[in-house]
């Protein structure tokens, strides 16, 4: 069964907001100097996804798909150090201009020419702009069901579906879906895993195959026009707050209970 | 030009969700002439839409309606909701940022090539006369501003909770039932098994006055524990960051956050927690946030009314020993 997981580069969400700085002009993040990109949390939660279908004895080949540019090799090699097979990456600077819906027909256009999967995995966001839409606009370019929120997933017992536990308001649902099938994980379904030096040095042996807009064909497909981004900014936030400082950590602890109380906040 | 707003709202057992009259009170920021589609089927009674607060009205009848939010597929929900914007050809969708929302809104988009923005917290007109939206990006250290342009379908989803709901009107509103049981979902489906309901322990924290949270800092699973007992000294809720949650100290369903519960409690105390911009997007509603960190620099002290810096291990014992002797 082969699987395609979809994965994002994205700047490291462990920045401190107060590093956190934004070109105004230019409308893009400026990551502070030294800090490497990531692999989006939840994409990597979806890597997890795959290699637990492998631990469960089924036979999977997991390909990670990326669209962008300036791509960190070292950073997208993460998957392929805990696992994964092998990486596909688009790899072209129009990639940066392209809206949700483009960038869902890139990736299908790239899963369609590695030989079609019979599940797509991808996070239930990015970190980046959380938008959350290209796995479920891949659906629909794909015509294949959806399931999002995933926490749990597994194979059914007729090989042909799978049995999967999403993430609903108040508690879970179970469900039967069948494939080939398109699916978001959430962080629920718990972090991916530590690679160990094997991996990681069969990962660094391993080179990505890289390719263009144009090697599938879709070389005209820029921005639709249809939306864009006028304006990024970091709101203004005032601090107001009263440190309570006592003698030592437990008197502070004490003071802070009775300036509460005479703040009626408990 | 104007061919008007068309909202997407959902109904829950009969009833409208909360979210719709936040959506016709977004809708006004716009101008646009909005009308209401829902998808229902027919056992649907129209006392629901009392005061609603549009003028128009139309349900989409459909057997199946109220059973179709299997597996976050919502593909018959997508469908009724092509059927109307193909019959309405709306400017505008707008769409309540929900389970049901956030899947519908992408694939309505990706359906007519539309244009989509998600989450918008504002709404405004641009001097084209296109829809503008503000969201909050990069787990909310920054907004962004995006605007539609061109002649096509602009969709909007809405984040719940970022419009006060309209005040209720008493003008009744003209409502047109249209048969759309000829609708079908295409294509394979899911097929829903079981909703199980989790009870979570304590006070639920959306409704909670008092939130108590633990983050990363505190290490384990054990000092939970120190919190369940300030807990219930003060009625408060159990809340947990996520790195608390993907370490498997706390169950998920304490999260809170982006990706977890938004709370708006009057007073919050969180016990080492840094204050991740995620993080604090699922509090950004509490009116007074108390911090007990180690770190002066953490951002959480950016955002709270009070604060102690130092070890939790010292100071969250002293502050419980101290609220259980008060009055």
């Amino acid at each position: 069964m082969k699987i395609a997981v979809c994965a994002k580069q994205v700047p490291d969400t462990d920045i401190p907001p107060s590093q956190f700085k934004v070109d105004e002009t230019d409308l893009r993040v400026i990551p502070p100097a030294g800090v490497p990109p990531i692999v989006n949390g939840f994409d990597m939660n979806a890597v997890e996804a795959a290699l637990r279908l492998r631990d469960a004895g089924v036979d999977v080949e997991i390909v990670i798909f990326s669209v962008g540019t300036g791509f960190a090799l070292d950073v997208m090699k993460k998957p392929l150090a805990i696992g994964a097979d092998r990486l596909v990456l688009v790899d072209d600077e129009a990639s940066e201009s392209l809206d949700a819906l483009n960038t869902a027909k890139v990736l299908a256009a790239a899963i369609e020419r590695d030989g079609c999967a019979d599940l797509v995995l991808a996070g239930r966001q990015a970190s980046d702009w959380d938008q959350g839409h290209v796995p479920i606009m891949l659906s629909e370019l794909m015509r294949a069901p959806l399931v999002t929120l995933v926490r749990d997933l597994k194979l059914g017992l007729d090989g042909d579906s799978f049995e999967i536990e999403r993430v609903s308001e108040g508690g879970f649902q179970r469900i039967n879906c069948p494939k080939p099938a398109v699916m978001t994980v959430t962080n629920e379904l718990g972090e991916a895993r530590y690679a160990n030096l094997r991996g990681i040095m069969a990962a660094s042996r391993k080179r990505p195959e890289t390719i263009t807009l144009g090697d599938l064909g879709l070389s005209d497909l820029t921005q639709n026009g249809a939306i864009a981004m006028t304006r990024l900014f970091v709101p203004m936030s005032e601090s107001n707050v009263e440190i309570v400082e006592g003698e030592d950590d437990a008197d502070s602890g004490r003071l802070l209970a009775l300036r509460l109380r005479e703040a009626k906040l408990i | 030009m104007s061919d008007g707003l068309l909202i997407v709202g959902e109904v829950v057992d009969g009833a409208l969700h909360p979210t719709v009259r936040q959506l016709v009170n977004a809708a006004g920021k716009i101008g646009e002439e909005a009308s209401l589609c829902l998808a229902v089927d027919g056992a649907f009674d129209d006392g629901a839409l009392d005061g609603v607060g549009v003028a128009n009205v139309i349900l989409l009848e459909h057997p199946e309606a109220a059973s179709d939010g299997v597996g976050g597929v919502y593909s018959l929900l997508t469908d009724l909701v092509c059927e109307a914007v193909e019959r309405l050809s709306p400017n505008v969708v707008l769409v309540a940022k929900t389970d049901a929302g956030s899947v519908i809104s992408a694939r309505v988009a990706a359906r007519f090539g539309a244009g989509l923005a998600s989450d918008s917290i504002d709404l405004a007109l641009n001097a084209e006369g296109k829809v503008a939206v503000t969201r909050p990006v990069h787990g909310g250290s920054a907004l962004a501003v995006y605007e539609f342009a061109g002649d096509g379908l602009q969709v909007v989803s809405v984040r719940p909770g970022a419009f006060e709901a309209v005040e209720s009107s008493s003008v009744m509103p003209d409502v047109e039932r249209i048969d759309a049981s000829s609708v079908n979902a295409n294509g394979a489906a899911p097929v829903l098994v079981e909703t199980v309901v989790e009870e979570s322990e304590g006070i639920p924290l959306e409704q909670a006055d008092i939130v108590v949270s633990g983050g990363r800092g505190l290490g384990g699973a054990e000092p939970f524990d120190n919190l369940r007992e300030l807990c219930g000294l003060l009625d408060a809720a159990l809340g947990a960051s996520r790195a608390a949650c993907d370490a498997g100290w706390i169950d998920h369903s304490h999260q809170v956050g982006l990706t977890g519960k938004s709370i708006s409690p009057t007073t919050y105390i969180t016990v080492g927690i840094s204050g991740a911009s995620q993080h604090m997007a699922g509090c950004s509603s509490a009116r007074n946030i108390v911090a007990i960190d180690k770190d002066p620099e953490a951002n959480i002290f950016s955002h709270a009314r009070y604060g102690v810096v130092g070890d939790w291990a010292k100071v969250l014992p002293a502050f419980t020993a101290a609220v259980a002797e008060l009055d």
